[in-house]
């Protein structure tokens, strides 16, 4: 009946930005055929949703597995204010690179999270728009 | 395997606070959930079963029978109370929203005889949740 339980705790946080997907060393007809309208020279924007999933032992003294205080000032310091009015492709180094697709996207923000010290980020899932979703977990 | 998932929602107050913490430290810590008049929420309470349908009724169980247990088990419980007095489940526990979905999976768990209880996911606000799940390696609380 005391059956091991997992706890996980999920905060979420929102960041507007803009990005163009879009390779260099594709040629224009190929950029267009993959990326559609993604791919417009002037960029576009998004409202993303970001959700955070931290997990770990509850620290009997505090309820918690990571303390929001901790948490929030982490996430806004890595993410939030990297990415919130910004256009991803040339103002978020890792996208000089890669492409800013949502899946990137995700990958970078998992990247600037795992070192978190107070818990183990289990996982980071971002939505593009309310219509499309996208999850990664190291 | 089929998951189904039914939602509930109640509305307690709370606030946190650890006696063996000084006035200063419980501020500190807690932040605003340390005042010591409470404040509440609207919980959302989503919680999952999972099994094989019975092939007699293409069920996995009664949703009114879950709908049922989450309203005594749950519902009857925290529904506008005070989880910090109110709640004996809870006593001696912070009732964080991780504390809190533990506690509702120690309660449901055994009244669940159709299926496997498989989650319980509870909000505290829109912005913030903690799921419970069982783990052969997870952590005892």
């Amino acid at each position: 009946m005391t059956a091991s339980l997992k706890i996980s705790l999920t905060r979420r946080y929102r960041f507007a930005a803009s990005h163009r997907l879009h390779r260099p060393d594709f040629s224009e007809a190929e950029n267009a055929r993959i990326y559609g309208k993604c791919s417009n020279p002037y960029g576009h924007g998004h409202n993303y949703v970001l959700d955070v999933t931290v997990t770990g032992p509850v620290d009997p003294a505090t309820g918690m597995i990571a303390n929001l205080g901790e948490l929030d000032p982490f996430v806004q310091h890595e993410v939030v204010e990297a990415f919130d009015y910004k256009y991803l492709n040339e103002e978020v180094p890792a996208f000089s690179k890669d492409v800013p697709t949502a899946e990137n996207i995700c990958r970078e923000i998992y990247r600037r999270l795992k070192p978190f010290p107070a818990a183990r980020l289990e996982r980071v899932r971002v939505e593009e728009t309310n219509k499309n979703s996208f999850e990664f977990e190291g | 395997m089929i998951r189904v998932t039914r939602k509930i929602e109640f509305s307690a107050a709370h606030f946190y606070d650890n006696p063996n913490f000084s006035e200063e430290e419980n501020r500190r810590v807690f932040g605003k959930c340390a005042n010591r008049h409470g404040h509440g929420h609207n919980y959302v309470l989503e919680v999952t079963v999972a099994g094989e349908p019975d092939p007699a009724t293409g069920m996995v169980l009664d949703l009114k029978e879950l709908k049922d247990i989450l309203q005594r088990e749950v519902g009857d419980r925290m529904d506008h109370r005070h989880l910090n007095f109110e709640v004996p489940e809870l006593s001696g526990k912070i009732p964080t929203c991780e504390n809190i979905a533990a506690v509702i999976w120690r309660l449901l768990e055994p009244k669940i005889t159709r299926g496997n209880l498989d989650r319980v996911r509870l909000y505290e606000s829109a912005d913030l949740f903690a799921d419970c799940t069982a783990e052969s390696n997870g952590v005892r609380i």
